[in-house]
């Protein structure tokens, strides 16, 4: 350590250490070893003792103040524990027993603390922040919640400077009215502030973002121009219609192939028009088949000309397909839906997906309406190429993939969407319904919960094992209202062996239960302690 | 002392596991899920936990006397049950709910009953003079004797092989295969010298721990000189001094009084461990007298001491102090009700008052490495950032800083610390010595509540 010694008379100290290190028999004049020995314990005890603290470093800036209210003493005991838990449960592996996964309920932690508004407790920023080091799924929660001190934290520790990159920047933003401030950001900061900034400004007033992109944008790089454009998806509306336009003329071909696609979801712009009227002459009404019924004949582009790419269309397919239905499905995909109705002999959404398409066209057709009504976030398309939640997925014509109603099913409302997965669920069981579950509000609605809670009790009573519902499970550990505990008490008794069931298969069920209803009741806990 | 305990924190539970599959384990049963008919009064907690078998275990813990009772077959001490059932009982007051006086169950009461009568019956006995309960004095001292000539053997004989050292230079210490300390540990270990032991092998490490390695063993080996000399002549010592001299040979001398009672506070412990012994202290402060107290307590190599404190609250104990040393030495006596609310950190100062703490306790111990003391207003500056290479604690009232000891803290504490004090000034508490500074707990400004940092 640096400090001060006292110096003693004689020789230096420096002078006595170069005698020990040589010896005495080379260094005589330090005299014998014993008495050599006594200077230096004389000598290094004065030095001890004689200790000074050192000039202060540059001491680091203060973290900025953090108003937001203090955790409730048992919540604050909880969030040590979940991270506590974190470290402990990382490695552990074989089946999970009984015991609530407390690692598990770190992320709904955090989410509740941030909609009540909580302050993270300084002492456990540490572990949060190792926490989001290690789990990207945690980060944008975890950095919300650490807020201004965490991030004045992660900036003294090259370990966590991922938290100084994105969303987190938002604690250093200017208010999105101050012209000036923004004005200043957008020509210095940091790429991640400069994003961070213009959601800021875009969801404050979409036009002064458009013109504040507009400042700056021939000078930005390719890739910086893609994330810019993107940031303009929220709040889309027909005046970014002629920045858009111009983007389409873009160097790099992926901002061309972004502003296309935001062009194309604005049903009144100029671009949706010439795919409208591309698509229009692809599509048609067909009546002069045999017996009486109309059905839709397809007629695929036989070329992808300038025009259409410079809307957007990529000309290349991917491996495996042919060119003429991928630019088909890309222009179906790109045109708005309102049109088909004129097109198609007035029909309603629901008509138009349920006619026969020739020649094996329906396929890419749906599927290319599909995109579209995601895209442009029809719900009067979505729950027409939805079909009825007891038909079975991708199977018949006029039905779509999961995938595809998982996507189909965020564009309607919450309660809708529960609804529709609770009846899918009712008809189909469980093994499908995975990726639909996802898409749902969480928690989940009574009545979805009570469908997937009778699913997992019917799939109990076939007899089959718990873990082929593994991922169910965790789900529904997750998005259960804490309410159903109490409905869930009874499935947790181990249940009488059946002749026929899967051997031992009662006792798993008793303990996936269990874990379901412990798990329940801690997060009912954790909420409680929340609102303490 | 009939106040109602506090519950203790996660943490302090997790403090007390014997290792880190413990505190995993543990946690996993500090759920309500597998715990039933659990309940606390205000010196104990007991719980039935739904184990793999047909009956459940019954675990008892008593908070006031910190002792454990499972009828689980583990050997670890304290078991995941009773881990388990501490965590479930820091964090839901519901699940172990506070039952009136006399309503224990039955089979935790007999435990526990018995385990306080016992303690009892050992404080009045260890009550009496020391001399009653020694069979044969003559015979003991004539063991002493003996004892101490062969320590006197041992210590003559590291004088050779230090002056031997110094005579052939130091540099010879660094050549490749120089086995010469632990031989020479092995020779203290049969001549009775544990201390002595424990000091030569610590020289083994210096020259392999980098740039100004020389200086630091010329260091250690003189004040090993100095602990041989002066145990050669401890009759013409003062008696404090001789008896740090005994205790740092390692010639256990017996804690004498006078007893101290006070409201203890917790404010650290540590375990270290090398391949025979784990080595557990814990740091604490009288609230009422003003002295800090070294509880030392030891397991064999790779189980957990049994003595263990919860970090952050204070005790009603009695203290016995141990000779020398500067009496910083205690042995833990009797405890009176179940641990208390701490109130804040220690009174504090300055870095410079810390070092002149330090150098002060040299004068009754010169082979004291760091004393204990708090340091009020600093803040915690990392490397980088202008710090430079290392961690420091600086004034923030004036210019000066204290480096903090290489390896004494880990980088988890430290960047708590950091944490708690977000570039203001902070109360730290901790060991203060020629190594630097190392933190052990830290106190956000006008925050009552000590964070532990290792």
């Amino acid at each position: 350590m640096s400090a001060t010694a006292t110096r003693a008379g004689g020789g230096s100290w420096e002078e006595l250490v170069t005698a020990a290190l040589l010896g005495t028999e080379r260094r005589p004049a330090a005299g014998e070893p014993a008495a050599l020995l006594d200077e230096a314990a004389l000598r290094t005890v004065r030095r001890r003792a004689g200790l000074l603290p050192a000039p202060a470093p540059i001491r680091p800036e203060r973290a900025p103040d953090d108003g937001r209210p203090e955790l409730p003493e048992a919540a604050r005991r909880r969030l040590g524990q979940l991270l506590a838990d974190r470290s402990a449960s990382a490695h552990s592996g074989g089946r999970r027993g009984a015991a609530p996964d407390l690692a598990e309920l770190l992320p709904q932690w955090l989410g509740a603390a941030a909609e009540r508004g909580f302050r993270a407790p300084p002492a456990l920023l540490p572990a949060l922040l190792d926490a989001a080091r290690a789990r990207t799924d945690l980060r944008p929660q975890a950095l919300a919640f650490a807020g201004p001190r965490g991030t004045w934290l992660a900036r003294l520790n090259p370990e966590w400077r991922f938290a100084l990159r994105g969303g987190s920047g938002s604690a250093v933003l200017p208010d999105a009215s101050d012209t000036e401030a923004v004005r200043r950001l957008w020509d210095e900061g940091l790429f991640a502030e400069r994003v961070a900034l213009l959601a800021a400004v875009r969801a404050y007033e979409p036009g002064a973002a458009r013109e504040l992109l507009a400042t700056t944008w021939a000078a930005e790089r390719a890739e910086d121009r893609l994330m810019f454009l993107d940031s303009l998806r929220a709040g889309l509306c027909g005046e970014d219609e002629p920045f858009l336009e111009r983007a389409l003329a873009d160097r790099s071909r992926n901002v061309r192939a972004t502003a296309a696609e935001l062009l194309s979801a604005l049903p009144a712009s100029a671009l949706a028009g010439r795919m409208a009227a591309r698509a229009a002459s692809c599509v048609a009404l067909d009546r002069s088949g045999d017996g009486d019924g109309a059905r839709i004949a397809v007629e695929a582009p036989h070329e992808c000309d300038a025009g259409m790419q410079r809307d957007g269309v990529a000309p290349k397919p991917p491996t495996g397909r042919g060119e003429r239905s991928w630019w088909l499905g890309q222009l179906v995909e790109a045109a708005p839906l309102g049109g088909w109705a004129g097109r198609l002999g007035g029909r309603s959404a629901r008509e138009i997906v349920a006619l026969p398409v020739a020649d094996d066209w329906g396929d890419e057709l749906h599927a290319a309406w599909c995109r579209a009504a995601v895209r442009q976030g029809d719900a009067e398309w979505a729950r027409a190429l939805l079909g009825t939640p007891s038909s079975p997925p991708g199977g018949n014509a006029g039905t779509v993939s999961l995938a595809e109603r998982a996507k189909l099913l965020s564009t309607l409302s919450e309660g809708e969407r529960a609804e529709w997965v609770a009846a899918f669920i009712a008809a189909h069981g469980l093994s499908e319904a995975f990726q639909l579950l996802g898409v749902c509000l969480v928690p989940w609605s009574a009545g979805l919960g009570r469908a997937v809670v009778d699913a997992l009790e019917i799939a109990r009573d076939a007899g089959s094992y718990p873990w082929s519902f593994s991922g169910v499970m965790g789900l529904a550990e997750r998005c259960l209202s804490p309410g159903e505990a109490g409905r869930l008490d009874a499935l947790t008794a181990v249940p009488v062996e059946e002749e026929g069931a899967s051997p031992g298969a009662g006792g798993y069920w008793a303990e996936a239960f269990q874990r379901l209803v412990g798990t329940l009741r801690l997060r009912g806990a954790m909420l409680a302690e929340l609102d303490a | 002392m009939n106040q109602q305990g506090v519950r203790w924190t996660a943490e302090q539970v997790l403090a007390l596991a014997p290792d880190a599959a413990s505190r995993k384990t543990g946690s996993k049963l500090g759920t309500a899920g597998p715990w039933s008919e659990s309940g606390c009064d205000n010196s104990s907690v007991w719980g039935l936990c739904k184990g793999s078998g047909s009956k459940p275990y019954q675990t008892v813990v008593d908070t006031s006397g910190l002792g454990y009772k499972c009828s689980c077959p583990s050997r670890k001490f304290p078991c995941k049950h009773a881990l388990g059932l501490l965590l479930l009982w820091a964090a839901d007051e519901q699940a172990v709910p506070v039952v009136a006086d006399g309503e224990v169950p039955d089979w935790a009461g007999q435990w526990l009953r018995g385990r306080r009568e016992r303690a009892a019956k050992k404080g009045s006995e260890e009550a009496g003079p020391a001399e009653a309960r020694t069979a044969d004095p003559e015979a003991a001292r004539r063991r002493a004797e003996k004892r101490a000539e062969r320590v006197t053997a041992g210590a003559a004989e590291l004088e050779q092989r230090l002056e031997d050292l110094l005579r052939g230079g130091l540099a010879a210490a660094e050549r490749p295969g120089y086995g010469l300390w632990e031989e020479t540990a092995a020779r203290m270990v049969d001549a009775q010298a544990p201390g002595l032991a424990g000091r030569v092998r610590e020289l083994g490490a210096i020259p392999g721990s980098g740039p100004g390695w020389p200086v630091r063993l010329l260091e250690e080996c003189a004040l090993l000189h100095l602990l041989d000399r002066a145990w050669m002549g401890r009759e013409g010592l003062p008696e404090p001094l001789a008896a740090t001299v005994r205790a740092r040979v390692g010639v256990p001398a017996p804690p004498q009084g006078p007893l101290v009672r006070d409201i203890w506070q917790v404010l650290a412990q540590y375990d270290t461990a090398d391949a025979k012994l784990t080595t557990r202290r814990i740091w604490l402060y009288g609230r009422e007298s003003g002295r800090a107290a070294m509880l030392l307590d030891f397991g064999a190599a790779g189980r957990a001491p049994e003595l263990a404190l919860p970090v952050g609250l204070a005790i009603d104990a009695e203290l016995t102090p141990y000779p020398g040393g500067g009496q910083l030495r205690a042995a833990l006596g009797e405890r009176f009700g179940a641990p208390l609310a701490a109130g804040g950190p220690p009174p504090g100062g300055t870095t410079a008052e810390a070092m002149e703490r330090y150098g002060r306790a040299l004068r009754d111990d010169p082979w004291l490495d760091a004393w204990p003391v708090t340091l009020s207003g600093v803040i915690p500056v990392p490397p980088g950032e202008g710090g430079g290479q290392g961690w420091q604690l600086a004034d923030s009232n004036g210019e000066l800083a204290l480096p903090v000891a290489p390896g004494a803290a880990d980088r988890a504490g430290l960047w708590k610390l950091v944490a708690l004090s977000g570039g203001g000034p902070v109360t730290v508490f901790g060991e203060c010595g020629h190594r630097g500074f190392a933190p052990l707990a830290g106190w956000a400004q006008d925050e009552a509540e000590a964070v532990r940092l290792l």
